[in-house]
């Protein structure tokens, strides 16, 4: 539910950004990790509904999901974490740490051609 | 026209994090961020504590509730300022609606402040508050599956309180498999088992309490 926030920090984000180029936003990308879960279709949602009355209406929003890394103590590896199966896919060692997760980012905004 | 922004976000909630995090840091003040689902004995800790601590600590509560006052009520019954944030449907507290309640509580006078975020294993924890440590409480009732099953808020917590450890002998609870989970997710996290309702192990948490809230003062030349 706190997407609903996120799609207004974006709508804002996107709308000062299109006023600073004067052009019309058409797509835009975001990111964000694994530990900060967003639920694409509940954004998705909640950003149409935020975007209508803005310069924003209309336009479509991705959310790119960055994988959480593990690094084995055993082994060293570096490995994408599955919550489905904690542990090295290398050794198979269950003794791993957790790198920071990916930042909640807008990365990108398409405008349209003057 | 593409342009790349890399922009974050929620940085309007970071920008207000910052600010109270200065706050606290400038009155000597520390605060604890509490999360936990409902139900978990988060204002039973809280109320056990400040009756606790109170002749050697000033503590002070802010609650978040989507409805009432009930909690904010609770702790005032103790002798400690609380203030009541109702989100009225949000499922977390922002850094703003913190930094609004700071001066209605008192905090610059207070060695601790709790805030008793809003109910919910998810949300609170993309919230950052601007607090110096964050708890989170799991009671036995909610099953030893909540670390791994919620493990954004689990990796965020300094402090894990397991609480209602009262219940043992009546609920299926994996003490194990929690600290099994929680090592992975955050192997320096410090855990204390508690009973809020009967005082078993609450000394554990006011130790570190007290410890942190020292820490937090200035040093004597």
């Amino acid at each position: 539910m706190h997407e609903t926030m996120i799609a207004q920090s974006i709508v804002e984000a996107i709308s000062k950004e299109a006023a600073k180029y004067d052009a019309k936003p058409i797509a835009a990308r975001s990111s964000c990790g694994q530990l900060n879960p967003i639920n694409d279709e509940v954004l998705n949602f909640a950003f149409e509904i935020v975007a209508k009355d803005s310069v924003c209406r209309g336009m479509t929003l991705e959310i790119v999901h960055i994988p959480l890394k593990g690094k084995c103590k055993n082994c060293g590896e570096t490995f994408d974490f599955d919550i489905y199966s904690p542990g090295c896919p290398a050794c198979k060692s269950n003794e791993f740490s957790i790198e920071p997760d990916a930042e909640l980012l807008l990365e990108e905004i398409e405008f349209e051609d003057k | 026209m593409k342009i790349s922004l890399k922009k974050k976000i929620l940085d309007k909630n970071e920008e207000c994090s910052l600010q109270n995090s200065a706050f606290f840091a400038d009155n000597n003040t520390f605060c604890v961020n509490v999360i936990s689902s409902p139900g978990s004995g988060k204002t039973t800790i809280l109320s056990r504590t400040i009756g606790d601590l109170k002749d050697r600590l000033k503590i002070g509560v802010i609650e978040g509730d989507i409805r009432t006052d009930t909690d904010a009520k609770k702790i005032r019954s103790t002798g400690a300022a609380a203030v009541q944030i109702e989100t009225k449907g949000a499922c977390h507290l922002s850094a703003e609606q913190v930094t609004g309640a700071l001066g209605a509580i008192g905090a610059a006078d207070l060695d601790i402040v709790f805030v008793e975020n809003v109910g919910n294993l998810v949300c609170p924890s993309a919230f950052d508050l601007g607090e110096q440590a964050r708890t989170v409480v799991l009671s036995l009732p909610e099953g030893d599956d909540k670390p791994i099953k919620y493990p954004g808020t689990f990796a965020g917590a300094d402090v894990l309180l397991i609480n209602k450890m009262d219940l043992a002998d009546v609920v299926d609870f994996d003490l194990d498999r929690v600290i099994n989970h929680i090592s992975t997710l955050k192997p320096d996290i410090q855990i204390f088992q508690v009973s809020a309702k009967t005082g078993e192990g609450m000394d554990a948490w006011y130790d570190w309490l007290m410890k942190r809230a020292d820490a937090n003062q200035p040093k004597e030349d």
